[in-house]
């Protein structure tokens, strides 16, 4: 359809088939620990989870809540469903998405944008999902390789290897607005010590926020 | 049925749940691909889009792989093979399975012998990264419709409230990558290797643009983001071996 009424009907049925799938998801994967439980006729050990999801749950959905607010007006909403399902947010699917809206020249917000995001979020996701899938067949062979101590060094350093290139991106095309973040948060991770690799995620949302404010204020003021 | 972490019922479990949500991606792209059809879209771009993103999840997927391979020594195969194909993260499962594995009084180097640890084990990795299952269908419309209302309203500030998103998010990651460069004052080099890697990485973009303009070769900007994301992670092995 190329009516002025395609745009609503095409994000209205992405909306629609999103939570479809979501829900069936969840129901799915909720009954997963049943049926083990059910097929190896085993319960739980109630005090270990009942204090290892008390130790967890707080802060996982604390930062679950924080990461859906701050990731889905990123990824669109095709991104959203499938990247909230599939996992590896940061690390994977939003670079993808956002990679892919600067090399396909469109904006986020826009309807070419959610379908450039959907195509390389939906691509990124078969594409783990079958590299696993091969990786799961050989691992016997496989896992000396890549567990050896060579590879380690280059696996552990996945994240500076991948935001080192997405920065030179987006600095580049956004040089008065990303100054005031970057000191920001350089000052924060090397005079924090409780800030490192596991709480980078709840540094996200701060990141983003103090953005917005900074790019709200230069906007006003005619700089942007 | 005789408990078993690697048992063949866990497989056909786990892999009947995978084909489900690689269905769901199938259906999503199908129905992104006839959108990008009705719009009149370019079908280079779309061409592009579909094969630079299937290159550049390669080298993070593989990471995933090891993570699955980390955690299977005491989870087996199957479990890790599913929380990090769907929804999860390896910072966030192994913490999960650690934290439950501790509460039994077992660890991550063991293999799990009781069912009964197992279900434990599986219960708490769900529950704990189930949130954004359970809310992403219910609040997506809604955030979105407030997206397309500033948008519609102001249109410039929309695309750099959009900008300004994404700048937020990889400041972040940036600062994180020199989290641990006050350690070189304690003697203690090895905290500089993410920044050596970084910029690596950003040296070999910035190569790639420069090349690609030169060249007027359209295709290495393409795969400039895996390029640099391979070239940084194959630095981090000589870097590792000098910093630590």
């Amino acid at each position: 359809m190329k009516n002025n009424n395609g745009t609503v009907t095409y994000l209205d049925s992405i909306h629609r088939y999103g939570r479809i799938w979501g829900i069936v998801l969840f129901v799915l994967i909720m009954a997963f620990p049943f049926a083990i439980a059910i097929i190896f006729d085993a319960k739980p050990e109630w005090g270990p989870l009942a204090r290892g999801t008390l130790a967890i749950l707080p802060m996982y959905w604390a930062v679950g809540i924080v990461e859906i607010l701050t990731y889905v007006p990123m990824l669109g909403a095709g991104g959203a469903y499938l990247s909230f399902v599939t996992g590896n947010i940061a690390n994977l699917k939003l670079p993808c998405a956002i990679d892919a809206m600067e090399r396909a020249n469109v904006k986020a917000s826009s309807e070419e944008g959610e379908i450039i995001s959907t195509i390389s979020i939906a691509v990124s996701s078969i594409v783990t999902t079958l590299i696993i899938i091969i990786g799961v067949i050989l691992i016997i062979p496989l896992s000396p390789i890549l567990s050896s101590e060579v590879l380690n060094a280059a696996f552990e350093q996945l994240l500076p290897a991948l935001f080192g290139g997405l920065a030179v991106v987006f600095i580049s095309k956004n040089l008065k607005l990303s100054v005031a973040p970057i000191v920001l948060m350089l000052v924060l991770f090397i005079f924090v010590p409780a800030l490192n690799a596991g709480t980078v995620g709840i540094m996200v949302p701060v990141g983003v926020v103090f953005t917005i404010v900074v790019a709200r204020i230069l906007y006003k003021k005619g700089m942007l | 049925m005789e408990f078993n972490i690697n048992s063949p019922i866990l497989f056909v479990m786990v892999g009947i749940l995978i084909l489900v949500v690689l269905g769901q991606s199938v259906f999503f792209l199908c129905k992104a691909l006839k959108r990008s059809k009705e719009l009149g879209m370019d079908k280079k771009v779309i061409k592009k889009t579909i094969s630079s993103s299937a290159v550049f999840t390669v080298a993070p997927a593989v990471a995933i792989l090891v993570g699955v391979i980390t955690l299977s020594k005491s989870l087996g195969i199957a479990l890790p093979w599913l929380r990090l194909s769907v929804i999860g993260s390896l910072t966030y499962e192994t913490v999960a399975a650690g934290t439950a594995l501790e509460e039994l009084g077992l660890g991550l180097e063991m293999p799990i012998v009781e069912a009964s640890d197992f279900v434990t084990v599986v219960f708490v990795m769900t529950t704990g990264i189930i949130i954004g299952l359970l809310l992403v269908p219910f609040v997506t419309k809604k955030i979105q419709k407030g997206m397309n209302k500033i948008e519609m309203k102001d249109k410039k500030w929309g695309e750099i409230l959009n900008n300004a998103m994404f700048l937020g998010m990889i400041s972040a990651f940036l600062g994180y990558v020199f989290c641990d460069v006050a350690n070189v004052f304690h003697g203690d080099t090895s905290g500089l290797i993410p920044v050596c890697v970084m910029a690596v990485s950003a040296v070999v973009m910035m190569i790639c643009g420069l090349l690609s303009r030169k060249l007027k070769q359209r295709w290495i900007t393409d795969y400039a983001l895996p390029i640099s994301l391979v070239c940084g992670m194959a630095s981090a092995i000589p870097f590792t071996a000098w910093l630590r």
